[in-house]
């Protein structure tokens, strides 16, 4: 396989963004990601998109032909991915992939959510549950991360406060984050007084409803060297999936596809999480940063919880987590997301990332994963 | 000189409590009292409808105008809740109040702008020399589908405007309009209840529509925020109209007179001519004050007015909103309301 480096990134601003449709979304942040790389768009040969589902937010399907049309591509090779909220990470290992392999040297990994467009957006993500075990009972997702909050409380100590800290945490790095759909601080009583959603989960600790796209270009680290950019490779690339059903895992406080899909990563890149500075995790629910970084193999399980209350997790702490402001802050387009992740950690690596930028950062450490942890995907980037 | 001669404003008697809607429901009275900034709303009778909204509110816009109902040349009432689908509600009215027959008459629609539409049409025909007086209501029986969010706001009440060219006591002096399709909000022939678009109701349907309409007047009348003594904006809850004000420069001091809300809450059609009404109600000759509707669809009408030194001749004449809204308050459990509400299914007698 060959070595792949990112060349180029862009993103949409993150939000209610009423007066753009899903494939202006998508036009958009691939625009922006072409300017970017400075490579003209007619040397692009392939695009995967990651788009959990238009067909029900918009009507839309056979998406990738209208997507790549809208953004001046049409001709090429492109295909929409589907992993529900993981799309985006998934479209971008195909992206990989497909470099890596030789089979093509200029790679679109594009991801776009239009979630704001009239459907009721409670039932589209519920169809990324399990339709017959989970969603036919009534359970939507604040109440499968209601669920694992409990578990997680109940099995390794994690209390309510530490919970609250990661939406307090995640809204201090937005807010220096101007693609960030609530670019704002807010404070512990917020998150403590807000309406209950699922106990023990209250408004503030779910990531909100959001349109976005976000668009990452791929290329051969040899084509790339020659265009005098800061050169960040894939290093690792780990891919899990798992059983959808919480009830179908031997212990609901734990989410293994994580576990695994970096168990992968991590062996392919040659590094251990001691290598690595700052990480974007999925934060859907706060409990699942928590879970996440745990498994992961940041934390020892119940550990994460008392890190992100020393502060270790946040910008100026020991290990930056969700320096983006997280899906709780930045907004959680859910195909874009992913691959927003990536732009966040392409943005670090280069130095870029303005007013929240982890200093000296080299290794930097994307997870994205689908419904409860369904599927999973980790990705670990290096800057040289 | 063209504008208000007369005005009147009715309240109805009875309340339901936000928190009893909320409990009916096992929601959170606290958390919707504070998203919606909204204590209680207004609930009509059994026997009160928009055609008695609109004749009593008529007939103590006549008391302030102290004029012939007979040289009323025109009657408009503006409402999404006219009793009849098909027979008009103004033919009551003009019966009602002795306005008829030699009168022209038409009942407007246009989800909560029709208020200022019926003000609107009424002002031109006296400005435009056609008739010396004429007549324009806004007033609601307002639905909101139980359980649904508009629950805690739809509520009942109206005001209502006569203009003319003599004895003007509140001028109008610069009107604007600013319009577009935009489906927030809707009913469809048949349905009993109205439907909405979620939060598309909120930037792109009401902020847009009210922030353009105001700066658009702003211009047209080369007026700025500080020259206005009062500012009313449509209010669908608590919290939009002082954002959207805020949005356009207007401190809460020039908002609180009109901002009706928290007591009476959303009369639709209703909403933004009954604060004007509490505003005429203490508005002293010479004050500027804005007024700006908003009705899904969607739309925003915007009036100049400057009160005279007629205007406290004739504001004691009649009740006033802040006055009904405090007076004679029935409160009702849920039951009563669902009941009086005709939301209880009983067999034909």
């Amino acid at each position: 396989m060959r070595d792949v480096a990112i060349i180029g990134a862009g993103s949409t601003k993150y939000g209610e963004l009423w007066t753009s449709p899903l494939r202006d979304l998508f036009a958009e942040a691939t625009a922006d990601c072409l300017v970017d790389a400075g490579v003209d768009r007619k040397q692009i040969q392939s695009a995967w998109i990651g788009c959990m589902s238009s067909g029900l937010f918009n009507g839309q399907e056979h998406l990738a032909s209208i997507l790549t049309d809208y953004a001046g591509l049409s001709g090429i090779a492109a295909t929409r991915v589907e992993s529900a909220c993981a799309s985006g990470g998934a479209a971008f290992r195909a992206a990989y992939l497909e470099v890596a392999s030789g089979a093509s040297d200029f790679v679109i990994a594009g991801g776009v959510e239009k979630m704001n467009d009239g459907a009721d957006a409670t039932f589209c993500l519920a169809t990324a549950a399990d339709q017959e075990y989970e969603v036919y009972h009534g359970v939507t997702f604040p109440g499968l991360y209601a669920m694992i909050a409990n578990a997680h409380m109940h099995n390794h100590g994690t209390t309510y406060d530490m919970m609250a800290h990661v939406a307090v945490k995640n809204h201090r790095h937005g807010a220096l984050n101007p693609k960030a759909q609530f670019p704002r601080e807010i404070t512990l009583d917020t998150v403590r007084n807000a309406v209950r959603v699922a106990e023990p989960l209250g408004l503030f600790d779910c990531s909100p409803v959001s349109d976005g796209a976000a668009a990452v270009l791929l290329a051969p680290v040899a084509v790339a060297r020659d265009l005098g950019k800061p050169m960040v490779t894939i290093k690792g690339s780990g891919h899990a999936t798992d059983a959808i059903a919480l009830h179908s895992r031997p212990d609901p406080s734990r989410i293994p596809s994580v576990g695994m899909a970096a168990r992968k990563a991590f062996a392919q890149a040659g590094v251990t999480t001691g290598d690595i500075d700052f990480c974007e995790v999925h934060d859907c629910f706060t409990i699942a940063e928590l879970c996440c970084l745990e498994e992961l193999g940041f934390y020892e399980a119940g550990q994460a919880g008392p890190a992100t209350l020393a502060g270790e997790t946040a910008l100026g702490g020991r290990f930056p987590v969700n320096p983006s402001g997280g899906l709780k802050s930045k907004g959680h387009p859910v195909g874009a997301t992913g691959v927003g992740q990536i732009v966040e950690v392409y943005d670090q690596l280069s130095g870029r990332a303005g007013d929240r930028q982890v200093p000296n950062a080299r290794l930097g450490l994307a997870q994205n994963m689908g419904g409860s942890g369904g599927s999973c995907l980790v990705h670990i980037l290096e800057v040289s | 000189m063209h504008g208000i001669v007369g005005y009147g404003s009715y309240v109805p008697r009875f309340r339901i409590k936000a928190e009893d809607i909320a409990n009916q429901w096992g929601a959170d009275a606290e958390a919707f009292k504070r998203g919606l900034l909204l204590e209680e709303k207004t609930v009509p009778g059994p026997d009160e409808d928009t055609i008695t909204i609109s004749v009593a509110a008529a007939r103590n816009a006549l008391a302030r105008a102290g004029i012939d109902p007979q040289k009323i040349g025109a009657c408009y009432i503006g409402s999404e809740s006219h009793p009849y689908a098909v027979k008009p509600s103004g033919t009551v009215l003009i019966d009602a109040i002795g306005a008829g027959p030699e009168c022209h008459v038409a009942d407007f629609e246009f989800a909560c702008k029709a208020g200022s539409e019926a003000m609107y049409v009424a002002y031109s025909h006296v400005k435009s020399g056609e008739m010396d007086y004429a007549l324009g209501i806004g007033a609601d029986t307002s639905q909101g589908a139980p359980g649904d969010a508009l629950e805690y706001t739809a509520s009942a009440g109206g005001a209502a405007y006569i203009m003319g060219s003599q004895n003007v006591a509140a001028e109008i002096t610069c009107t604007y309009s600013f319009t577009s399709d935009t489906p927030d909000f809707w009913r469809r022939e048949g349905e009993f209840y109205p439907r909405h678009a979620g939060r598309f109701t909120g930037d792109p349907a009401y902020f847009h529509h009210v922030t353009s309409a105001t700066r658009g007047i702003l211009e047209k009348s080369g007026l700025k925020p500080q020259d206005f003594a009062y500012a009313v904006f449509h209010m669908p809850n608590g919290k939009f109209p002082l954002r959207a004000g805020k949005m356009l420069g207007f401190r809460q001091e020039q908002m609180e007179q009109g901002w009706v809300v928290n007591l009476m809450g959303n009369t639709y059609s209703g909403s933004s001519p009954t604060g004007l009404a509490a505003v005429l109600d203490v508005a002293k000759p010479g004050d500027n004050i804005l007024i700006t509707s908003f009705g899904s669809g969607a739309a925003s009408d915007s009036f100049v007015i400057r009160a005279t030194d007629r205007l406290p001749e004739i504001q004691d004449l009649a009740p006033k909103v802040r006055e009904q809204l405090a007076d004679r308050r029935i409160h009702l459990d849920y039951g009563k309301y669902v009941a009086y509400r005709g939301k209880i299914r009983v067999n034909e007698m």
